[in-house]
């Protein structure tokens, strides 16, 4: 006993140097690279001064723009339709036992460990050679819808796997019909599973860059991919610029998502006690 | 007891009308969409990859491809001394990346679901922002400290050890990156199994005289075992097949199998070459994880 505070006391010592330092790997270039955004300089990394010149230049970049509106109807529009069927998807997993769910489940995990690279060539073969489909805006959505799906799904039966049935059986025998059921019970308790998966797709698709590269044509670029096709031309001001436009874009959205997420937890805790007063 | 025998009935009718569909159909009837998707989107486009990689590389058209005559020589170009030092490479940086995930990892999630005290959401959210913000973004950064006229070159030539470093283009560069960029994979499953483990059990190892190492090895890498085992298939399973990676910091010299398949279908135009490379990584993939939960999932998870 009383070595256990001397090891106790010794240790996170180390640990806490340890986390200190891996925090600075993981924040530091995103630092330096947020940083280097406000260079007045015209390229290199030789610091002559604070500028938003780049940041006003990108109002300007009518591409940038473009491929922004791009990137937030393709997200959108996938988030949308992949939210909702792969909820639909995620209900009959977990809650019914039928014949083909183990083969079902293999095929979501496969959808998730696909690699990136042969599921967007394989859907660029569809498209092209089979659907007879000319590349733009639409294979794009329709790329992401796809690989949005397995994430929703995954999401949301982790969240139903936990349900306890019994609140359903409790509501039909004081009356309530299948749908009121349905309405009051099951879904605020799996809202915020399906929010969590909502969000999970959304981010996924505002990232993607390996998928639309291959799905998409002239016209349909987003802006990972705009920021993919500017690298090539090598590094500059008004591409840290961009960047940290996309950065701060992130951490709004997942500050949003994270209130939205603890009223909706919120939420469905209520519902289980309004369910236990009943 | 009377009106408790009375009740069932109508109870039992209205089981009855609400499963008037079977449960196999209604089971169907949700995953309508999901199946009818996945079938036109996910297996037949797969299954041209697979028959294209059966096919022959034509002129005009990129495959010529009949039943009657079946191509497998597609399969020993993909695995020929040109092209399996790829796939082993990618295979070596995956897990070389993986294990330093581990080791940068563990630590730190430990840390912060022991030690990590009030304080604990903002360390978590720290993990999840570099999590959820822009992979490529993140790669980026790296290539605009690590090349030749970046800010690594600038700082050791300010301190007079030479500005004309080459870190891009080496093996070291793209592990760094996958290991950078998947890091958060890691440290996220991790934190939550050891939030989850009795921290009673580590206290009872050192009374029972274990060591630190012991202790270690015999108490707290068992009980974090599923977390573990879906931090290394969360971080293998993309570095093996990134194609961002090695395109932004590696070079020819580091070329991995994905941006090879990339090409295949790009500059190269051999599509039943890229077919039979996607199929096999594909399959190393799915076959990998099999093997893997099997020998160290099936009491892991």
């Amino acid at each position: 006993m009383r070595t256990k505070p001397a090891k106790s006391a010794l240790r996170p010592r180390y640990l806490k140097l340890h986390a200190v330092l891996v925090f600075g790997f993981l924040f530091a270039p995103i630092v330096v690279l947020v940083t280097f955004s406000f260079n007045k300089a015209r390229s290199g990394t030789d610091w002559t001064g604070f500028s938003t010149h780049w940041y006003h230049a990108l109002v300007h970049n009518h591409d940038a723009l473009q491929a922004f509106r791009n990137t937030l109807k393709v997200a959108i529009t996938a988030t949308i339709v992949a939210t909702i069927i792969g909820t639909l998807a995620a209900f009959a997993l977990t809650r019914f036992k039928f014949h083909g769910r183990a083969g079902y489940n293999s095929l979501v995990f496969i959808s998730l460990v696909m690699p990136e690279v042969v599921m967007g060539i394989s859907l660029l073969v569809f498209f092209v050679k089979f659907a007879h489909q000319e590349l733009g805006l639409t294979t794009v959505i329709l790329s992401h819808i796809t690989f949005c799906i397995a994430f929703v799904v995954v999401v949301v039966k982790a969240r139903l796997s936990s349900f306890d049935n019994r609140l359903v059986e409790a509501a039909a025998d004081l009356g309530a019909t299948p749908l009121q059921s349905f309405l009051r019970i099951v879904l605020p308790l799996a809202a915020p599973g399906i929010f969590a998966g909502a969000m999970l797709a959304f981010t996924i698709s505002l990232d993607d860059v390996v998928i639309t590269f291959f799905t998409s044509g002239p016209g349909s670029t987003t802006l990972p991919l705009y920021i993919f096709g500017q690298l090539k031309f090598g590094v500059s001001p008004s591409i840290n610029a961009l960047s940290t436009f996309v950065l701060l874009f992130s951490f709004v959205l997942l500050a949003i998502g994270g209130a939205f997420s603890v009223r909706a937890a919120r939420r469905g805790a209520g519902a289980i006690d309004a369910t236990a007063l009943a | 007891m009377s009106v408790a025998a009375a009740d069932p009935p109508p109870a039992r009718e209205q089981h009855a009308h609400r499963r008037r569909l079977p449960n196999w159909l209604k089971a169907n009837l949700l995953l309508l969409p999901t199946s009818v998707w996945f079938a036109f989107l996910l297996v037949i486009p797969t299954a041209i990859i697979v028959g294209y990689s059966l096919g022959k590389r034509g002129i005009i058209d990129p495959v010529h491809f009949s039943w009657g005559h079946l191509i497998w020589s597609n399969y020993t170009e993909a695995l020929n001394t040109i092209y399996l030092p790829i796939f082993i490479r990618s295979i070596e940086y995956a897990a070389i990346s993986t294990l330093l995930c581990v080791v940068l990892g563990f630590p730190l999630a430990y840390w912060i679901a022991r030690f990590g005290g009030r304080l604990r959401n903002v360390y978590l959210v720290l993990v999840i922002i570099p999590f959820l913000t822009s992979y490529l973004i993140r790669m980026y950064a790296w290539q605009f400290i690590l090349q030749r006229n970046g800010l690594l070159n600038r700082l050791l030539g300010d301190v007079g050890l030479g500005r004309n470093h080459e870190f891009l283009n080496h093996p070291s560069a793209v592990i760094l990156g996958l290991t950078y960029g998947f890091l958060p994979f890691m440290i996220l499953p991790l934190y939550a199994s050891i939030e989850r483990m009795d921290k009673a059990l580590v206290e009872a190892s050192y009374d029972l005289g274990h060591g630190k190492i012991s202790t270690f090895f015999r108490v707290i890498l068992p009980s974090t075992a599923p977390g573990l085992v879906a931090g290394v298939l969360l971080v293998f399973i993309p570095a093996v097949g990134d194609f961002i990676t090695p395109e932004l910091l590696g070079g020819v010299r580091t070329q991995m199998i994905g941006t090879t398949i990339a090409d295949q279908f790009g500059g190269t135009q051999n599509w039943p070459l890229g077919s039979s490379m996607s199929i096999l990584l594909t399959a190393f993939i799915l076959i990998g994880v099999f093997v893997y939960l099997r020998r160290v999932g099936e009491e892991a998870l």
